[in-house]
């Protein structure tokens, strides 16, 4: 499982051919392959300053990145600090009690507030789907969505992808299983809207109660189907990403019980060996271990988790320095695709 | 637009570079070649080559990427992208040969002498360059060159390598002058 290398002298085989024009990244349903596979080749050029016994370079030395969590995180955002602080980022951590920012209008205020402090790079997490959308409208900063509500989380999309891809190569053809409460998860959709682009195809596994209804009646979005039967789900499969079960986001009555989900919907060894030989597994975290996942296959051979969280940082890195490189005026947020309708879910 | 090295001079311009860099240094065991991409890398694998078969010594061989040590993220005007740097070997102690196809303002050299730094402390650092054009905005020289030419502040110095372009040749384009 090693990274694409190029020889010493061999350069420009990787020049990418495209121009970063974005200004925001708010979803990653509306880009294209070249800008997905810039952002992963970029990811990969950073895993070698992680490598580095000095992980830190100046490149935005006397930038700011703000970070703004109305959400409960730890990984992301530690991810993304120390992404900044490799680029040499200055970074602000703006924490919110989750009810002070919940309505439309006290985002507003924060949005000021954010925009008082004058960062060049706000990271924000939301429960609200679409809020980095209102944000990016409303901000001179360049805006990272680190997760909106049901919606999108593509740094979580991107990093799958950099992580499948060091494991398994070119994605086209590759089929990869994502299990578990699709519905809630904005992992999910953005791992379908990275991975396919790429040429994956995803197959979707879980209770019926947890996914969408549109997409559980066959009415999938193009290269995803949904398997309810998770053993035939995985027979065959390259890959499987298995989704943190949220049971803060649990309605009543959506589950019979946690331990029917971990019987029918749980990682285990048995299971994951029906997948082609040594096929990995992936998982965002933090894992509920011996619900969605057992403790064996989660710190086995095929586990990939760890190496998630190194991929997180080097692909945080990528967008934070494409970011800072495109000037104001590049791009109004969003190309093609509508914003969602902010909801509170 | 004048050829300044045809394929041929090239050839010569670093098969001396090559005897130069072991003649300074008479240890070649403490000397490592490290390339500035896109062509400096290519030249220095052109280096290590032409050393192997003078001297019968494999130096290491690496590829720096500056981007992000620029001093201009500000100033271009979009996103630089960013190459793999590939550094395999420990440079603390070691004769370092920066090693690019043109020595301009010294901006790139700069770079390239802050990300090899962030390796470790190498014991000396040269530079190796097929072309030096002048117009130095730091006080920055070259130990080795190919060729010194003269050149006014708005000119292009063009640098072909078959490993990149597929044929050997470095042109001056000068300004204001059409092709």
């Amino acid at each position: 499982m090693t990274l694409p290398r190029t020889e010493p002298g061999e350069g420009q085989a990787t020049e990418a051919r495209i121009r970063w024009q974005r200004r925001h990244v708010l979803a990653t349903d509306d880009w294209s392959r070249e800008e997905i596979e810039l952002v992963l080749q970029q990811g990969e050029a950073m895993l070698e300053v992680l490598a580095r016994p000095m992980r830190r370079t100046p490149a935005l030395r006397g930038r700011t990145v703000v970070l703004f969590f109305a959400e409960a995180s730890t990984r992301t955002r530690v991810s993304f600090e120390l992404a900044a602080k490799a680029l040499s980022a200055d970074v602000v951590n703006v924490t919110v009690s989750g009810s002070s920012v919940e309505k439309g209008e006290s985002l507003l205020d924060t949005v000021r507030t954010l925009q008082a402090l004058g960062g060049d790079i706000l990271v924000m997490r939301h429960a609200a789907s679409g809020a980095p959308y209102f944000v990016a409208e409303r901000v001179a900063s360049a805006v990272i969505n680190a997760g909106d509500g049901w919606h999108a989380h593509p740094t979580q999309g991107l990093l799958d992808a950099l992580t499948l891809r060091s494991a398994l190569g070119d994605l086209a053809g590759k089929r990869v299983v994502v299990v578990g409460d699709v519905l809630h998860s904005r992992v999910a959709r953005s791992d379908i809207h990275t991975l396919v682009p790429l040429g994956a195809s995803v197959t979707l596994s879980g209770p019926p109660t947890l996914v969408p209804m549109a997409w559980r009646c066959g009415q999938t979005p193009r290269g995803v189907d949904y398997e309810e039967d998770l053993d035939r789900a995985l027979e065959g499969a390259d890959a499987v990403i298995a989704l943190r079960l949220q049971r803060e986001r649990q309605e009543a009555g959506l589950l019979p019980s946690l331990r029917e989900y971990a019987h029918a919907w749980g990682l285990t060894e048995e299971r994951v060996s029906r997948m082609r030989p040594g096929a990995p597994v992936l998982h965002p975290g933090p894992m509920n271990e011996g619900i969605e996942i057992d403790a064996a296959v989660a710190h086995g051979p095929r586990s990939l988790i760890e190496r998630q969280v190194t991929n997180g940082v080097a692909v945080r890195m990528a967008l934070l320095h494409l970011l800072a490189g495109t000037p104001a005026e590049a791009d109004p947020g969003w190309q093609g695709a509508e914003p969602p309708a902010m909801s509170r879910r | 637009m004048t050829v300044l090295l045809a394929a041929d001079d090239v050839r010569r311009a670093i098969a001396r570079i090559a005897h130069e860099i072991v003649e300074r240094d008479p240890d070649p065991s403490a000397i490592a070649l490290v390339g500035i991409r896109s062509r400096g890398d290519a030249l220095a694998a052109r280096l290590r080559e032409a050393i192997r078969r003078n001297e019968g010594v494999e130096l290491p061989l690496g590829a720096l990427d500056i981007t992000l040590y620029r001093d201009d993220l500000t100033r271009i005007g979009h996103a630089p992208i960013v190459r793999t740097t590939e550094i395999g070997f420990r440079v603390d102690d070691r004769v370092v040969v920066l090693v690019d196809d043109v020595l301009f303002t010294g901006r790139t050299i700069r770079a390239a002498m802050d990300a090899l730094v962030d390796y470790g402390r190498p014991k000396a650092i040269r530079l190796a360059v097929l072309v030096d054009r002048g117009h130095r905005e730091l006080p920055i020289r070259a130990d080795h060159v190919g060729k010194n030419v003269p050149t006014q502040p708005g000119d292009d110095v063009r640098v072909h390598l078959v490993e990149v372009d597929g044929r050997d040749e470095v042109e001056l384009v000068q300004a204001g002058v059409p092709v």
